[in-house]
């Protein structure tokens, strides 16, 4: 077997040395009746590489990929072009099979470049400081809540409408079993986010409002509003940026008065990859250092003096603290982060405010050639790279037929909320810097034929 | 000369060379290159992306909630980027340069095959929301690994969404917990054993349990009437690692789930360790009701500095009702489709909930797919065996160097743990580990398990050739030897490594976790700084 360098006779005399008579003396603890004797049934033999190309390939090959079809979907995960730098250079070993960075001395490169991802992470979101990366967007977002929770020492959680409802079924999961009280609402097919509402239901007992900027619909809040009326009630504004491509051109929350701002990373870097795996930012107040989740790396100095840099703060954390701890994380992701930093890196601030622009125009290329289908409208006043369209029919058939006909039109707001009957006209869809003209025009036309 | 070291060249160790004394003008010292921050090097006009003009109209509707100038983030160009990073690998050591036998973390050897089917852009390129009907072969190899780990694991169920391990934990625990709330009952304890990863503890706390120690035998085992005697009706369950983290097999497993069933509690295994065990046992045939699987330990897929990893669940049919959403199922006719909010009341009514967003961690479930595919059944079965026989022989031949805590009671399994007892005053498990980077290994995981003083938990897996566990084995006894005969050269190793012992009290008294460096030379924007609240 190709992956096994030890040989029969390397076997053989490695036994002897041990003192075994057979591989088995080595499992004598295991129970003599539940020792399987042979290969696990039902299982094929080891397969060629040649093989398990053919069987991987074939299975890749019964999906529709972002590539092959005109492209407008978002919700959460957005299609960008990554720079082929990006990946080659995470797929230098020394990155790609290195471990978390238990020793520093010989960990500097990953070290390194955890220092320099916070500070970007840090910078974008107009935060103080920022961790080394959590599992996800939603995972980062459900760690802020217990967090502020933790700060507050309150356990009222108001979510905005127009929170992604993934994010929202995390939380809601996660307080079944914390006894957090969730006060959440859907969206309203309204132009305006739903500011107003979430202002009006922040109590004294409130422990954190949760806003994501921009939102689900693709609307804009108003986070100064939002921040002042939490200060005032005591609590801790979170907010949530699912697409960081859009802080190229709209304010970093930090400078807003979010507390806590948490980002899915993927758009940077890291590719769509049918959900997984994805990249958590989360940064925060210097002054909350301490209740922070997750790992974080900081700069020190070596014996001769020298600029280096160790993971800190560790007891936060779960091997130190345990039961105690500030989360139960440990993997997290490493390496989506080195992504995420290479390309912005690649891109630098003024790279990220042009792609931002581009983002948007092409957007507004989309919008307007939409709003020339009879009975098709725009939701929005404000939008960034997506927005939602209002449909004359239920969108979740439309979304099918139209992928029938090789258009990946976006997602349906029925799917993101079965139960909610108002919002199942509604449409959202994005246009990134992938998307053409052509594009453009091939899903109009379909989605004309559709609806004619 | 010897076929190990073919230069014959060995260095003088902690005595600096007169090449240490020489100066250089750039700091490198030939391939040992220094790297300064991004941000030192970058600037906010330079840009490695070349994009397309964006021509764009006034901003519609954005007009208040517009920044003032870019993001102050310097960039790179294409070549400085390449080169940054470059060098800054070269001070990474890493599972392709050599052993890495880090105790419990499974390091062992990547395939590139599954780095390429990864990215397949059937694979790579497809979206979490897109219509079911343009995604059956994402759902087809979530199905084909789900059949895979229940078939390895004897075990009815499995949720593929949670992100890692220790979120696999948490969806384990949180099955126990739905499944106790569905029968009506108050449970409130869960019991931990002293030598579990700190992930279960902190995981049972998160869900809502108090957590207690069990009691371990001299052996290092779940000591078996101790733990039948707290057992009743406040115990929700009981989290074991088995092969557990001194590296043996829980002899009484067996014993341990029907105790806990008959009390009305749920065994929760932690599979961090099936590496030891992955084709000679199936865990379901022990009687535990849920395991988590780290794909990036048991099914190779790469740990990239720190994750992502993958951590699916295996349930039992008691716990399998309440598995998270979303779900693959296969229909009557064995294709398989994806139950998500849409269709989660019908489909699968008791689930708890979400964990996350989307479907889990496709990018892993297609590399350990490829990597099961690639040894079969027989070839798993061999690496579990591989792996074992390379520990015992590490620990039979480190035995009269280091202290061996358990060596008596029979063989270990995947690694081998010894202690610091019978060094020399003054020297510790932390000396040992230091020497051993100079040597040019990785060490071992060190002061876990919290069970041993001065635990050394040596795990060197089925990756590594005979040839080069003789070369890990005869370093490691050099430096244990070292230690105890006190040899102050090791007290301040590593001399080779890019930086010497690094101060980490001064890096947890002072936190700087981001640069504070002068901002870029286009003024824009301050940059963050600690306390600057």
């Amino acid at each position: 077997m190709r992956y096994l360098p030890l040989t029969e006779t390397d076997r053989a005399e490695m036994l002897a040395a041990v003192g075994a008579g057979a591989i088995d003396d080595l499992f004598v603890d295991v129970p003599k009746d539940l020792l399987l004797g042979e290969p696990i049934e039902g299982l094929p033999l080891h397969a060629s590489e040649m093989a398990v190309e053919r069987h991987m390939s074939r299975l890749a090959g019964q999906n529709l990929s972002a590539g092959e079809a005109p492209f407008f979907i978002g919700a959460g995960a957005y299609r960008h072009h990554v720079p082929a730098t990006v990946d080659h250079l995470i797929q230098r070993g020394e990155f790609l099979t290195a471990y978390t960075p238990y020793q520093p001395e010989i960990a500097q490169g990953t070290l390194q470049v955890l220092f320099e991802f916070q500070t970007q992470v840090a910078r974008l979101f107009g935060t103080d400081i920022a961790n080394a990366s959590m599992y996800d967007g939603s995972t980062a977002c459900w760690e802020a809540v217990q967090m502020a929770d933790r700060i507050t020492r309150r356990d009222r959680v108001v979510l905005s409408g127009g929170l992604h409802p993934h994010y929202v079924s995390t939380i809601r999961t996660m307080a079944r079993f914390t006894r957090d009280e969730i006060d959440s609402r859907v969206p309203v097919l309204d132009a305006e986010p739903d500011d107003a509402a979430l202002i009006e239901a922040i109590s004294d007992e409130t422990g954190s409002v949760v806003v994501q900027y921009p939102d689900i619909l693709g609307r804009v809040p108003d986070l100064a509003a939002i921040s002042d009326a939490a200060h005032a009630k005591g609590a801790l504004l979170i907010v949530v940026v699912t697409e960081p491509v859009a802080l190229g051109l709209i304010e970093a929350p930090g400078k807003l008065g979010a507390d806590i701002v948490v980002g899915e990373g993927q758009s940077l870097g890291v590719g769509l990859s049918f959900g997984g795996p994805y990249l958590g930012l989360f940064g925060c107040r210097e002054k909350f250092v301490r209740q922070m989740p997750g790992r974080v790396c900081g700069e020190t100095v070596d014996a001769d003096g020298k600029r280096g840099f160790v993971l800190t703060l560790s007891t936060r954390e779960q091997h130190i603290r345990r039961e105690k701890a500030t989360s139960n994380i440990c993997t997290n992701s490493g390496l989506c982060a080195l992504a995420f930093s290479i390309h912005m890196t690649l891109l630098g601030g003024g790279g990220l405010a042009r792609l931002a622009r581009l983002n948007h125009a092409r957007a507004r290329k989309l919008v307007d050639r939409l709003e020339r289908i009879e009975g098709v409208s725009c939701l929005n006043h404000a939008y960034f790279n997506e927005v939602t369209i209002i449909l004359p029919q239920d969108a979740r058939e439309t979304v099918r037929v139209l992928a029938d006909r090789g258009v990946l039109a976006g997602v349906s707001l029925g799917r993101l909320y079965p139960d909610a009957n108002e919002l199942h006209r509604g449409l959202l869809v994005t246009a990134t810097e992938t998307v053409s003209d052509e594009d453009i025009e091939t899903f109009a036309s379909a989605l004309e034929g559709v609806l004619a | 000369m010897t076929a190990h070291n073919p230069s014959g060249w060995r260095p003088a160790m902690g005595e600096p060379g007169e090449a240490a004394s020489v100066p250089t003008r750039s700091g490198d010292r030939a391939l040992m290159l220094e790297e300064a921050l991004s941000f030192e090097i970058g600037s906010p006009e330079k840009c490695g992306v070349d994009l397309d003009d964006a021509n764009v109209e006034p901003i519609a509707g954005l007009g208040r909630f517009l920044r003032e100038g870019a993001p102050d983030l310097p960039g790179l160009t294409e070549p400085e980027t390449v080169r940054h990073y470059t060098r800054l690998s070269r001070q990474n050591y890493a599972i392709d340069l050599g052993p890495f036998p880090l105790g419990s973390c499974t390091m062992k050897h990547n395939p590139r095959l599954n780095e390429k089917i990864a990215r397949l852009p059937g694979f790579a390129d497809v979206h979490p929301l897109q219509p079911q009907q343009t995604v059956r072969g994402a759902y087809e190899v979530i199905a084909q690994l789900a059949d895979w780990l229940m078939t390895l694991t004897g075990m009815a169920s499995v949720a593929m969404s949670p992100k890692a391990g220790a979120h696999g934990e948490l969806c384990g625990l949180l099955c126990i917990r739905a499944a106790h709330d569905a029968n009506g009952e108050q449970r409130s304890v869960v019991l931990v054993p002293e030598s579990a990863h700190g992930t279960n503890p902190a995981t049972a706390a998160f869900a809502g349990y108090e957590v207690e120690d069990i009691a371990a035998t001299p052996e290092g085992r779940v000591d078996l009437e101790a733990l039948k005697a707290r057992l009743g009706p406040d115990i929700a369950g009981v989290m074991i690692t088995n092969p557990n983290t001194c590296g043996l097999f829980e002899r009484d497993m067996r014993a341990i789930c029907e105790a806990v069933h008959a009390a009305g509690g749920y065994v929760y295994c932690d599979g961090a360790n099936f590496n030891a065990i992955v084709g000679k046992v199936r865990p379901g045939d022990l009687g535990i009701d849920a395991m988590h699987i780290n794909l990036h330990k048991t099914f190779s897929t790469p740990h990239g500095g720190g994750g992502p990893g993958s951590g699916p669940v295996v349930l039992s049919e008691a716990l399998a009702p309440f598995a998270p959403l979303p779900f693959v199922m296969r229909d009557a006719g064995g294709a398989p489709y994806l139950v998500e909010e849409e269709d989660g009341a019908t489909d699968h009514p008791h689930s708890f909930g979400r964990m996350a967003a989307f479907n889990g961690q496709m990018g892993m479930f297609t590399r350990a797919l490829a990597y099961m595919l690639s040894h079969g059944a027989d070839g798993l079965r061999q690496v579990a065996e591989d792996a074992v026989l390379n520990a015992n022989y590490v620990l039979r031949r480190c035995e009269d160097v280091l202290q061996a805590p358990y060596a008596g009671s029979g063989p270990c399994m995947h690694e081998a743990l010894f202690g610091e007892a019978g060094l020399a005053e003054g020297f510790s498990t932390l000396d040992i580990a230091k020497g051993l980077i100079d040597e040019g290994f990785h060490p071992m995981t060190v002061y876990f398990p919290l069970v041993v003083k001065g635990a050394m938990l040596v795990e060197p897996t089925e990756t590594e050739s005979r040839v080069g566990l003789d070369r890990f084995i005869e370093s490691l006894r050099s430096v244990a030897e070292r230690a105890r005969n006190g040899d102050d050269s090791l007290k301040s190793a590593p001399h080779f490594a890019p930086r010497r012992r690094l101060d980490e009290t001064q890096a947890a008294r002072k936190p700087v976790l981001v640069w504070k460096g002068e901002p870029g030379p286009s003024g824009q924007g301050a940059p963050s700084e600690l306390g600057g609240q």
